[in-house]
């Protein structure tokens, strides 16, 4: 009996090798470290908004429709960079009037074959006011964005972009209104995504159970707490799913999730809490990653208080800067799984995409005495304290505040200096933001949308854009983004943004803290499992034994 | 509303609401008119055979309970115990001789160290200091929150189950209006408003939000004596109204109350840490026993001292009162002497 | 009686009308909800007003909640931010959340009265100091730490229990979550009881019946208990309602997907449909509950009646 089953121990680690090999032999070989059968389950946050590409605009929505839909471009899941996927080409010639022309052979997963009309009716939708998608400003270089969706609450005189025309059923053109030579590198993220028909025939049908084109399907949809995708058979794409379908579970705490994980009750956690990262590696050993992603968490300050943005604050914020003890901070509350900023930007984009480590220089380096001098030579802390605002309820905020605050409270040998203040919701935080209340530097974190460096800067910092919470305006930081955004050569843009962000810089518009890595545990049963840039789990290339 | 069917149509509640303000006068000049008297002598007879002898003013049930509570140990060592705590809420300096905001990193979660004798939280603060000095948020929010809610709820369930009719049906409704609003649900709505960063706006909510379960059960024993005989002996003989409640009814129905405020007291104080494990509780730099036990409760696998101190300090306060509750309860039942 | 219930049935119109009202203004004075549907931007204007006007909250509040009012009574109890109907949210979160409530009303009932019974009739003595000091851990320390303990220790230490509550709930997953709800109300209960039974146990009817010669177990249970129970059902009637509303924190801790997590869900994102919603049925619940309290108290006390 004993040599029976050794016999059998060989041949699952023969077949775990051919799978790992790339060589297993097809869909439903159900032995050793690759049953493509199988279904995992995996941690979820119930998603704030419809699950529609155009209205979905965070990470745990973002999750599903990247399982569930497959755009123009994908961006590869280590490297970052966009490569075409249902794109066959993408043509210009001036930057402004491209020319698309979409792959034969795809359908969605009701046999719906995807065409150029699939985009245009999807982006057409996205951008439409009356449809109250919330990523409509990702169509907002397209012509006729103004028409479809008047930002001055003038009426809506339009319905279709006029830059958007079907020529054939694999080709379409946009026309946008100024020059965006990586436009075509956008288009990896998800508002961009086609639809079939019945999106719009049976809206109400197809949100209780979306279709797309992806690896997997929707095959059964319980708002609220579960949503179960399975392997679609018929997907054209190489990235085909390696285990049968996934279980995302809606848990309101990381906490408890990582406890199931822990008690054997769920296979995959992508947010491990960080009061549990000491812990990791006593509990689950090598089941846990930790991957740059592209997130950055920063502090910005309210420039239209006119304590924060008077000549010579600037000095202050750097002084605040050079009284943050980086390094000691996420090695001790984070365990190293967030790495001290030195620009505004994040590692994965790489040296090519506009990274470049040490642009902050020394004002991300602490020192207490000069980040006393500083404070010293702006004019002192405006009212004698800086309150640090941040939501309570989602993160883990709390912990980092607090310990940037000690960490200021005894560089400046004061123990009033500063002061965590936390909001109890974040819809309630985002309020205090819009409503321009901050009195003083309040958590900002950026994730990246698609890793430009174009999307870490010009949402953030460009003079009004959506995100710069700060109201930060600088029209030298402005001119140099125009210029990049125009320059065809993606290196010479790439410099353009650089300089761009030196104006940042001098200017301290925002503190970077650290870039913030994706962290993830997994069960035994699991293999193969990575985290994309986007700190999401590649879930297609996950193995199920 | 429960109404008792009235044995006697003299007594009705429609009949009684007028006496309410002629009563009041005679409750301050302390006259003792024959049918209180006679009430009491029954009263007394009932509970206990040796307490015979006319009852004389120096003599009320209160000094009587104050007597009984100076030979009481349990009281004694809870009134040390509390003693204690106000001292140090007021002078934590006297046995703290560190600054609770003090605090480094590179210590943190570390254990017990000489100078240092509860170890480090995550925040590397010292948890010695920061449990002494969280006693006076801690116990000031415990207290005044536990005053008000009592203060305000016996009153208003008192007189509801007294008076009973329009007035309870009014007050009663009124109650179940702020009891139907669950109470951390109106901390996260009410509280995230709050911009101050003192004690009052926690208190001021505890207060709005409590007040109704002691009314429920001021309401509730309220009803109970005043079926007892010697109250309806004492009503019978024409006592006043106040008299009846303060002489009769109080002292037989308070003790639910004081059992339930004493108990509350705690929960107020664990009510503290639960908002700020929300985030809507009070705010660094202030110091409390809530704001280090929410903030340990994530760390509870690698450093359990930074919330075994804080918890035990409060887990010492809360048994201090319960305590003293028991024996001031004991001390006010007649039935007990 | 029948008349005493018609009452106090009409009787619970204004409060129904006042504790709406109340949680709408509180909801309200929150602050505009659509500041949170953009993640970490700001909504473009023309989106959020659209959004505005489609919810009804570019009206002044008084309209606002004369027309949640119209359309509750006809059934209608809104959308929520995530295009799900509120009804729909309610018929997936209540049956949990009353599950929970019953395991967690059966704890308090069955341990906390039991304890109560010993300890008030053993006054003193060692089992009620321990009893005592038993209590005051559960009192003084905050419903999460107990929950988190218990998950820790029960789910993954131990693996007697799976430390988060699946989607169905059914009631062998909900005892611990049910007992780390009812812990604090468990000793309220316990510590009620004791006082009340050491009370009544020296009341003249109990030691009638003792001369009477009656078993001891039924002086206990007839005469005794039937009594003192009267501050302890108005608790544990009124807690009714604060369980179902009050496990905001019990079901983030065990991933229960009742009525405390939409509530929570409801107010991180200020989603008033949500939250008005789930409060006007929790308010009728605590109604229907103290009423039932009410009529408990005159089977318990034949002196009290109901006119």
């Amino acid at each position: 009996m004993r040599g029976a089953t050794h016999a059998r121990w060989a041949a699952g680690a023969v077949a775990v090798a051919l799978t790992a090999t790339g060589c297993g032999g097809g869909d439903g070989g159900g032995s050793g470290g690759g049953d493509s059968g199988a279904v995992l389950s995996s941690s979820w946050g119930d998603p704030q908004n419809p699950l529609e590409p155009a209205n979905t605009n965070e990470v745990q929505g973002g999750k599903v429709l990247s399982m569930i839909f497959r755009g123009l471009k994908q961006y590869d899941p280590k490297t970052g960079e966009a490569e075409d996927m249902l794109a066959e080409k993408i043509e210009t010639t001036d930057s402004q009037n491209f020319t698309i022309t979409v792959k034969d052979g795809w359908t969605f997963s009701n046999g719906e074959k995807v065409t150029a009309k699939s985009f245009v009716d999807a982006w057409n939708y996205g951008a439409s006011l009356k449809n109250n998608q919330k990523n409509a400003y990702f169509f907002e270089y397209i012509q006729g964005y103004d028409k479809t969706h008047p930002d001055d609450g003038s009426k809506q005189t339009a319905d279709t972009l006029s830059g958007l025309k079907v020529v054939d059923d694999r080709t379409f053109t946009v026309a946008l209104t100024q020059k965006f030579s990586t436009f075509p590198d956008t288009l990896g993220y998800n508002a961009y995504a086609p639809l079939p028909q019945s999106f719009f025939t049976d809206h109400d049908a197809w949100l209780s159970k979306p279709v797309g084109n992806g690896p997997y399907a929707v095959d059964s949809y319980t708002k609220g707490s579960q949503l179960s995708v399975r392997k679609w058979d018929g997907y054209p794409g190489g990235d085909k799913a390696q285990n049968g379908g996934v279980d995302l579970k809606v848990y309101t705490d990381n906490n408890t999730a990582y406890t199931d994980l822990m008690a054997g009750n769920l296979d995959l956690v992508d947010d491990v809490p960080a009061a549990q990262l000491k812990n990791v590696k006593a509990d689950l050993g090598n089941r846990y990653i930790n991957t740059p992603a592209g997130i950055i968490q920063t502090l910005s300050f309210p420039f239209y208080d006119q304590a924060w943005n008077k000549p010579g604050s600037e000095k202050v914020r750097e002084g605040l800067s050079r009284a943050i003890d980086r390094e000691q901070i996420t090695d001790t509350i984070f365990q190293k799984t967030r790495t001290p900023a030195t620009d505004w930007t994040s590692p994965v984009l790489g040296e090519e995409g506009g990274y470049k480590e040490g642009l902050c220089g020394d004002a991300c380096e602490y020192d207490a005495d000069a980040a006393k001098k500083l404070i010293k030579e702006g004019g002192g802390l405006p009212g004698g304290q800086v309150k640090i605002t941040y939501n309570a309820d989602t993160g883990s905020h709390k912990q980092w505040v607090d310990a940037v605050c000690n960490s200021i409270n005894n560089a400046l040998d004061n123990d009033q200096a500063c002061v965590g203040n936390p909001v109890g919701t974040f819809a309630d935080y985002r309020n205090q933001i819009t409503q321009r209340k901050m009195s003083g530097p309040f958590r900002a974190g950026w994730q990246m949308d698609y890793p430009l460096i174009q999307n870490f800067l010009q949402p953030l910092y460009y003079t009004n854009a959506s995100s710069n919470d700060g109201k930060w305006s600088n029209a030298d930081f402005d001119k140099l983004v125009d210029e990049a955004n125009a320059e065809e050569d993606t290196a010479k843009a790439v410099e353009k943004f650089q300089q761009a962000e030196e104006v940042v810089r001098d200017n301290m518009a925002a503190i970077p803290l650290w870039y913030q890595n994706g962290s993830a545990g997994y069960s035994e049963r699991l293999s193969n499992v990575s985290l994309n840039p986007f700190s999401v789990p590649v879930y297609d290339q996950i193995k199920v034994s | 509303m429960p109404e008792p069917l009235p044995e006697e149509p003299h007594v009705s509640g429609g009949q009684r609401a007028p006496e309410g303000g002629a009563i009041a006068a005679t409750g301050q000049d302390g006259t003792m008119d024959l049918a209180t008297t006679e009430g009491e002598t029954l009263e007394k007879g009932l509970g206990n055979a040796d307490a015979g002898g006319p009852a004389d003013k120096a003599r009320s049930l209160w000094s009587d309970a104050w007597r009984d509570l100076r030979r009481n140990p349990v009281f004694i060592i809870s009134a040390l115990v509390i003693l204690f705590l106000v001292v140090i809420s007021l002078w934590p300096s006297l046995i703290a001789s560190g600054n609770p905001l003090k605090c480094d990193l590179s210590k943190a979660q570390e254990g017990s160290q000489p100078g240092h004798p509860f170890g480090f939280d995550g925040q590397g603060c010292d948890v010695y200091t920061r449990t002494v000095y969280g006693a006076r948020i801690s116990i000031s929010v415990g207290v005044c929150a536990t005053l008000g809610v009592a203060i305000l709820g016996s009153v208003l369930g008192g007189l509801a189950g007294f008076f009973g009719g329009i007035s309870d049906s009014f007050l009663s409704r009124i109650t179940d209006v702020f009891f139907a609003i669950p109470v951390v649900l109106g901390g996260l709505v009410l509280l995230s408003v709050v911009t101050s960063n003192s004690v009052w706006p926690v208190i001021g909510f505890m207060v709005l939000l409590g007040w109704p379960q002691i009314s429920r059960i001021a309401r509730g024993s309220v009803i109970t004596a005043k079926q007892n005989d010697y109250v309806q002996a004492a009503r019978a003989l024409g006592a006043s109204n106040s008299r009846m409640l303060l002489r009769h009814i109080t002292p037989n129905a308070v003790a639910p109350v004081i059992v339930v405020a004493t108990i509350a007291l705690g929960t107020y104080i664990a009510l503290e840490a639960t908002l700020s494990y929300l985030g809507v509780g009070l705010k660094p730099p202030s110091v409390s026993w809530g704001i280090d036990i929410s903030a340990a409760s994530p760390y509870i696998r690698n450093a359990p001292h930074a919330l075994l101190w804080p918890s035990g300090a409060l887990a010492i306060t809360v048994l201090a009162f319960i305590m003293l509750g028991d024996a001031v309860r004991d001390a006010l039942d007649p039935k007990l002497r | 009686m029948g008349r005493y219930v018609i009452r106090r049935l009409l009787q619970m119109i204004p409060v129904f009308v006042g504790a709406t009202l109340l949680i709408f203004l509180m909801v309200n004075v929150m602050g505009d909800p659509i500041a949170g549907l953009c993640g970490d931007r700001e909504c473009d204007p023309a989106t959020a007003a659209q959004l505005r006007r489609e919810f009804g909250l570019d009206k002044p509040v008084w309209q606002q909640y004369l027309t949640y009012m119209g359309n509750v009574f006809t059934g209608d109890f809104g959308t929520a931010f995530n295009g799900q109907e509120v009804t729909e949210l309610m018929a997936s979160a209540f049956p949990v959340t009353i599950r929970l409530t019953i395991v967690a009303i059966l704890f308090e009932i069955v341990i906390g009265i039991t304890l109560g019974v010993v300890t008030g009739l053993r006054r003193g003595r060692p089992v009620d100091t321990g009893v005592l000091l038993t209590t005051l851990v559960v009192i003084s320390v905050p419903t999460f730490v107990t929950g988190l303990l218990l998950q820790l220790l029960l789910g993954v230490e131990w693996g007697w229990i799976s430390p988060s509550v699946s989607s169905d709930a059914p009631f062998d997953e909900l005892i611990v979550p049910g007992l780390v709800l009812a812990s604090v109300s468990l000793a309220y209960v316990t510590r009620l009881t004791r006082t009340s039974i050491a009370e009544n146990a020296r009341g003249d009817y109990v030691r009638t019946a003792v001369a009477k010669g009656l078993p001891r177990h039924r002086v206990i249970r007839k005469h005794l208990l039937r009594n003192s129970l009267i501050p302890v059902v108005t608790f544990i009637g009124t807690d009714i309602g604060a369980l179902m509303g009050g496990a905001i924190v019990t079901e983030r801790i065990f991933n229960i997907h009742g009525v405390g997590y939409q509530l929570y869900q409801g107010i991180l994102r200020q989603n008033t449909q949500t939250v008005v919603g789930f409060v006007t049925v929790l308010v009728l619940v605590f109604l229907l509950a103290n009423l039932l309290v009410d009529l408990l108290y005159a089977v318990l006390d034949p002196r009290i009646r109901y006119a």
